[in-house]
C-alpha cells in the first residue's frame, strides 16, 4: 500500500519527517512516499493513503496520533478524527485551478516516471518538434509574464535573446525568493523540480542557449538539495547533457547558491552574484537579454515563469489565456502568510479579489482577532486597509489601487499591527539589504529609519511627515533599481491607509 | 556542526574541486566556510591568488554577504525569521525571548519560505515552524 508524507520544508517544519518515521517502523507493507505538499499549509503533516477511491487525506497528524491512527485502519482510509475525506474533493483544494502547481503534493518529486504519468514532458517533446520562432510565439501569444513581481511579457524577453547573435546564450532561473511571505518557487522546486527544468529547456532550445544557471537562496537548504538529484536525475535520463531527450539541441544546468543577500533577487545583481561578484546592480541598459551572464545574451526568468512554460506548451496558449482578466492571463500562484488561519498556497486565475482570498480561503487570521492590515508583493509591496478588499488581484488593478502584485505573496496582520513600526522595518530593511551602488537607496533609507523614529516620538510630527513623503518621492525616481524605488510603497501606503498610526501619539497602543 | 580545522593545504583541495568553475570566487568562500565553519584571514590571499583574482575582489565579495562570517561560528547556529510574514505571527517577541536565553548563537535570518506557519527558526540547519522558545531549546539539544 502506498502511503504518502510530504517531505515540503513547511511540513517538515512541523514534524513530517517524525510522522514518516514513526509510520514506517509501526506499518511494515507500507511504501511511503515523499511528495510534496499540496499546499494546504494548516493541515500539515498532511498523510495520504491510496485506495481504490482514490487518495484520501489525514491531517495535521503529529507522531502521538499514529497509534489510532492506525487502530483506525487509516492505510486502507479508515474513520478517525483526523480524516478529512478524498483529498481532491477538500473544498480549499477542489475549488482551485492549478495549472503551474498541477502536480506539486501528488507525484514523487523525484521520479520521471511518476512525472511523465502526470502530463511531464509533453510540453518539451513539442518544444523540441517546433522551430525556434514557434516556441517564442505560442509563449508571446500565452499572454505569460513574469511572476517574479515586474509582469514583463515572457515571450517578448525570450525574443530579444533569439534574435541576439552570439556564440554562447544563457538562461537564468531566478530562485532567490526573498520577499517575506512567499514560497511558491520554494514550493515547486521541493515538490516538482521537473516542471522548472522541463520550462528551462524549452526556454534554451527556443532561444539557442546551452547553459543554464538555477540561483536559489541558501536560506532554502531542502529545495536546493531536492533540485541537485533532480538536475542529476535528468541528466543520467538523457534529458539534459549533450542531446536533449535525443534532440540536436544540448542543454547544462547548473544550481548557485546565494549568500544572504535579499537584493540579489534583482535580476543583474543576481547576474554579479552568479559571476561569483558582489550582488552591485547593474544599470540598464545594455539589457541583459543582450549583455547578460558573464556578458552574453541571457533570459532571466522567474521560477513560476519558467515552471508555467511547460502547461503553455503542452495545452496551447489559447488554453492558459482562457483564464484570466485583462491583460493579465493564465493563473497565480497565491501564497497566504501571516497571521491566517488556514495559509498555504491558492493558485487561482487572476481576478479573484483580495477578500476572496483573506476570508474565503484563509477564514481570517490564526489569532482570532480581526484582521487590520495586509502587505501584498512582500516587503516593498503596499500595506492595505479592509476597505479595498474587493480589490481584484491582477498586474492593473493592484497598480490602479496604489500597490502592486509583486510575487503574489499575501501577508496579513492582525489588529496588534503598528503601520508605523511596519513603515520603519521597510526603511531598516532597505538600508540593511542595500547594495550601497545608489545614493537615494543607500543613503535614503538610513535618513527614512530616523524621520519615521521622530515621528513615532512625536517630535514635528506634521514637518517630518512632510520630509518623510518627500524622500520617498526621491528614492522612487532617483534609486537604481526596485530596491530603493519601491521601497517607498509599504512606506507610503501605510502612511496613507493608516493615518492613525502616525501622529506622533508614542502611548496610542 | 562539525567543521575541519582551518589550513591552507586543506583549502587548496577545497579550492582544486571549482577550478572548473566561471565565476568561482562566491563559490570558493561559501565552500571553504562548509569545510571550515568560517572564512579565515588567510583564506582571502588564498583564493585570490587561486584564481588570479586581486584581494580586493575577494574582500569585497567576502564582506559583502550576510551569510560569510570571518570567525569560528559558535556550536548552535539559530536563525530566527524577523520578517514580516514572522512579525504578523511574534517573531519580534521570539527572538527578544531566544536572545535572552542562548546570546550570541541567535542571529536575525530574513525568510525562510515558511510564512504560512510562522514563527519560523532555522536552527543547526533544521526547520522549525510554529516556532517557540521551548521549541527551539528542544531542537538545539
Amino acid at each position: 500500500m502506498k502511503i504518502y508524507v510530504p517531505s515540503d520544508s513547511a511540513a517538515i517544519s512541523v514534524g513530517a519527517n517524525e510522522v514518516a518515521e514513526a509510520i514506517a517502523s509501526k506499518v511494515h507493507d507500507a511504501t511511503i512516499i515523499r511528495n510534496g505538499s499540496r499546499g494546504a499549509l494548516w493541515l500539515e503533516p498532511m498523510v495520504e493513503v491510496e485506495t481504490s477511491k482514490g487518495r484520501i487525506a489525514y491531517g495535521p497528524v503529529s507522531v502521538e496520533d499514529i497509534d489510532s491512527l492506525i487502530a483506525a485502519d487509516f492505510a486502507h482510509g479508515g474513520a478517525h478524527q483526523l480524516a478529512l475525506g478524498l483529498t481532491d474533493e477538500i473544498e480549499w483544494l477542489a475549488t482551485q485551478d492549478r495549472v503551474t502547481f498541477k502536480r506539486v503534493g501528488i507525484i514523487d518529486p523525484l521520479s520521471i516516471a511518476d512525472y511523465e504519468a502526470h502530463g511531464g514532458l509533453v510540453g518539451l517533446r513539442r518544444a523540441i518538434s517546433l522551430t525556434s520562432h514557434a516556441i517564442i510565439d505560442e509563449v508571446t501569444e500565452s499572454g505569460l509574464r513574469g511572476r517574479g513581481g515586474a509582469g514583463f511579457p515572457a515571450g517578448i524577453k525570450w525574443k530579444t535573446v533569439a534574435g541576439a547573435v552570439s556564440d554562447q546564450k544563457y538562461i537564468c532561473a531566478n530562485a532567490d525568493e526573498g520577499d517575506s511571505g512567499t514560497f511558491a518557487d520554494r514550493m515547486l522546486i521541493e515538490g516538482d523540480p521537473f516542471t522548472l527544468i522541463e520550462g528551462m529547456t524549452i526556454a534554451a532550445i527556443a532561444v539557442g542557449a546551452t547553459e543554464g544557471y538555477v540561483y536559489v537562496r541558501s536560506e532554502y537548504p531542502y529545495a536546493i538539495s531536492t533540485l541537485q538529484k533532480a538536475i542529476d536525475i535528468a541528466h543520467a535520463f538523457g534529458w539534459l547533457g549533450s542531446s536533449v531527450l535525443g534532440s540536436s539541441h544540448a542543454f547544462e544546468l547548473k544550481i548557485r547558491v546565494g549568500a544572504g543577500s535579499y537584493v540579489c533577487g534583482e535580476e543583474t545583481a543576481m547576474l554579479e552574484s552568479i559571476e561569483g561578484k558582489r550582488g552591485v546592480v547593474r544599470a540598464k541598459p545594455p539589457l541583459p537579454a543582450l549583455e547578460g551572464l558573464f556578458g552574453k545574451p541571457t533570459v532571466i526568468n522567474n521560477v513560476s515563469t519558467l515552471s508555467s512554460v511547460p502547461a503553455v506548451m503542452a495545452d496551447g496558449a489559447a488554453a492558459y489565456k482562457a483564464r484570466g482578466v485583462g491583460r493579465s492571463l493564465g493563473t497565480q500562484v497565491f501564497q497566504l502568510a501571516g497571521n491566517i488561519k488556514r495559509g498555504g498556497i491558492v493558485e487561482k486565475a487572476f481576478g479573484v479579489t483580495i477578500d476572496e482570498i483573506i476570508n474565503g480561503y484563509g477564514a481570517g487570521t490564526l489569532s482570532g482577532n480581526p484582521v487590520r492590515a495586509i502587505q501584498i508583493g512582500g516587503p516593498l509591496g503596499a500595506y492595505f486597509s479592509k476597505s479595498q478588499f474587493d480589490t481584484s488581484l491582477d498586474y492593473e488593478s493592484m497598480l490602479a489601487a496604489g500597490g502592486m502584485l509583486g510575487h503574489g505573496g499575501i501577508v496579513v496582520f492582525d489588529e496588534s499591527v503598528d503601520l508605523a513600526a511596519q513603515a520603519r522595518f521597510a526603511m531598516s530593511f532597505c538600508a540593511l539589504e542595500s547594495c550601497g551602488k545608489c545614493t537615494p537607496c543607500r543613503i535614503g533609507s538610513t535618513r527614512g529609519v530616523e524621520t519615521i523614529d521622530l515621528i513615532i516620538q512625536g517630535v514635528k510630527v506634521e514637518e517630518n511627515k512632510k520630509l518623510l513623503l518627500d524622500l520617498c518621492e526621491v528614492m522612487t525616481d532617483g534609486s537604481l533599481c526596485a530596491m530603493g524605488g519601491l521601497t517607498p510603497m509599504p512606506v507610503k501606503s501605510a502612511m496613507l491607509n493608516f493615518p492613525e498610526d502616525f501622529t506622533g501619539e508614542v502611548s496610542r497602543r | 556542526m562539525k567543521f575541519s580545522p582551518w589550513s591552507k593545504d586543506a583549502a587548496l583541495v577545497v579550492l582544486a574541486t571549482l577550478r572548473e568553475e566561471k565565476g568561482p570566487v562566491l563559490m570558493a568562500l561559501q565552500a571553504l566556510q562548509n569545510e571550515f565553519g568560517y572564512v579565515h584571514d588567510e583564506a582571502v590571499g588564498v583564493v585570490a591568488s587561486y584564481f588570479n583574482k586581486s584581494r580586493a575582489d575577494v574582500h569585497g565579495v567576502l564582506t559583502f554577504y550576510h551569510d560569510l562570517r570571518t570567525v569560528p561560528p559558535s556550536d548552535n547556529q539559530i536563525s530566527i525569521c524577523v520578517a514580516e510574514a514572522c512579525q504578523a505571527v511574534g517573531s519580534r517577541q521570539l527572538e527578544k525571548d531566544v536572545k535572552a536565553k542562548f546570546g550570541a548563537e541567535v542571529h536575525d535570518g530574513y525568510c525562510f519560505g515558511n510564512c504560512a506557519l510562522g514563527p519560523c527558526a532555522m536552527v543547526n540547519g533544521a526547520i522549525l515552524g510554529r516556532a517557540s522558545v521551548d521549541k527551539i531549546a528542544k531542537a538545539r539539544a
